[in-house]
């Protein structure tokens, strides 16, 4: 990304959003609607055939001495098992693949991000917005297909005085509802603000001449920093959906 | 022969680990727990500044929304913000006690590991 800075920024006009922009790379049209394949499109393709890539040869092997790739592999796979567990309970065993399938296509959609002149889809909130909502229409049908009607007892916390109910519930519905909002804004805003930042101190880096060495080395920090917020990001992502999903399974 | 010696190095590597471990657990325990790394602080901090504004948001959203299907401008824009404030500080409030289960939880197996060596 900070490499791609001055080049991508075109010519003197150096736009830090100018990475965000979406282009066509295949033009659709299906009945009056825009399904073109643009960039940001791609870029998940690529998100999911490298991390299918990287499970199917790390596991393939599956050997006692593990290789690299089984390292990585069984790593991002255990990583996720353990947060299930921890956060669901065995009752989250059946909704593992789901869980696992979300992480990697948000963390190889960060990651890959940091590669010049690639396109970070998980900038974009209308990406995280729609998996958030996803997400929690998911959740919510789990909910209610487990626990019935009762899952709305969800919405009146357990021991408060039922004289408090009519304001308990109308917020409680609306912390409900503010939960993929909250979900995809946290992941974009991440995303997006690190981006931004970045190219912003690369533009300072070109623009300053022989004094550019002080942003450029403030830039490998955080270019650095970038990295850990991409994973992190990504595991953040991951662990609420399996907070969300505890709730809907043990309704508290 | 070969494999006594190997067992026995490999048994060696897992007591230094064992005991490398214990001391970084120690130390981390010292200093407070998971406020260890910058980045994870201010992943906390947006965190919580996301939930704080997303019920918000959502509650003056329905509002804004209701007064307009019902032409009852401006109270269910101020019922909505009230209630949305409510709901940011109930999230807040539960993420807060999250954030605290998990640091406790983290805390307490380190000193399980330590006590292990």
């Amino acid at each position: 990304m900070a490499a791609a800075a001055d080049g991508h920024g075109g010519g003197g006009g150096l736009d830090p959003l100018h990475q965000f922009e979406i282009y066509p790379i295949l033009s659709i049209n299906i009945g009056g609607y825009d399904v073109s394949f643009t960039n940001s499109s791609l870029w998940m393709v690529i998100a999911a055939v490298v991390a299918y890539l990287i499970i199917s040869r790390g596991v393939g092997a599956g050997s006692l001495v593990p290789t690299r790739m089984q390292v990585v592999a069984e790593t991002l796979y255990s990583t996720v098992a353990n947060m299930v567990r921890d956060n669901v309970g065995d009752a989250g065993k059946k909704y593992f693949p789901f869980v696992f399938t979300l992480f990697m296509f948000v963390l190889f959609g960060n990651l890959l991000g940091m590669i010049p002149y690639s396109f970070t889809f998980t900038s974009h909130l209308a990406v995280t917005f729609a998996m958030a909502a996803t997400i929690f229409v998911t959740i919510t049908i789990i909910g209610i297909m487990r626990h019935g009607l009762h899952f709305f007892s969800l919405f009146f916390p357990a021991g408060a005085p039922l004289a408090t109910a009519p304001i308990l519930i109308p917020i409680e519905i609306i912390s409900y509802l503010s939960r993929p909002v909250s979900l995809s804004v946290r992941l974009f805003a991440n995303m997006m603000v690190g981006h931004t930042l970045l190219k912003v101190l690369g533009s300072f880096a070109v623009m300053m001449g022989a004094a550019g060495i002080l942003p450029l080395g403030l830039l490998v920090g955080i270019t650095a920093l970038e990295f850990l917020v991409a994973a992190l990001q990504a595991y953040v992502f991951t662990i609420l959906t399996c907070i969300y999903l505890h709730d809907a399974i043990h309704l508290h | 022969m070969v494999d006594d010696q190997l067992d026995k190095r490999l048994k060696d590597l897992g007591k230094r680990v064992r005991t490398a471990q214990a001391k970084r657990a120690e130390r981390t325990g010292a200093s407070g727990g998971g406020r260890g790394k910058p980045a994870e602080g201010m992943a906390v901090g947006i965190r919580i500044t996301v939930e704080m504004i997303a019920g918000l948001a959502v509650g003056v959203c329905i509002g804004l929304y209701a007064d307009k299907q019902l032409g009852t401008a401006p109270w269910l824009l101020i019922l909505g913000f009230l209630l949305g404030a409510g709901a940011s500080f109930a999230n807040v409030l539960r993420t807060a006690r999250e954030l605290d289960a998990r640091q406790a939880r983290e805390r307490q197996a380190a000193i399980d590991r330590a006590r292990d060596e």
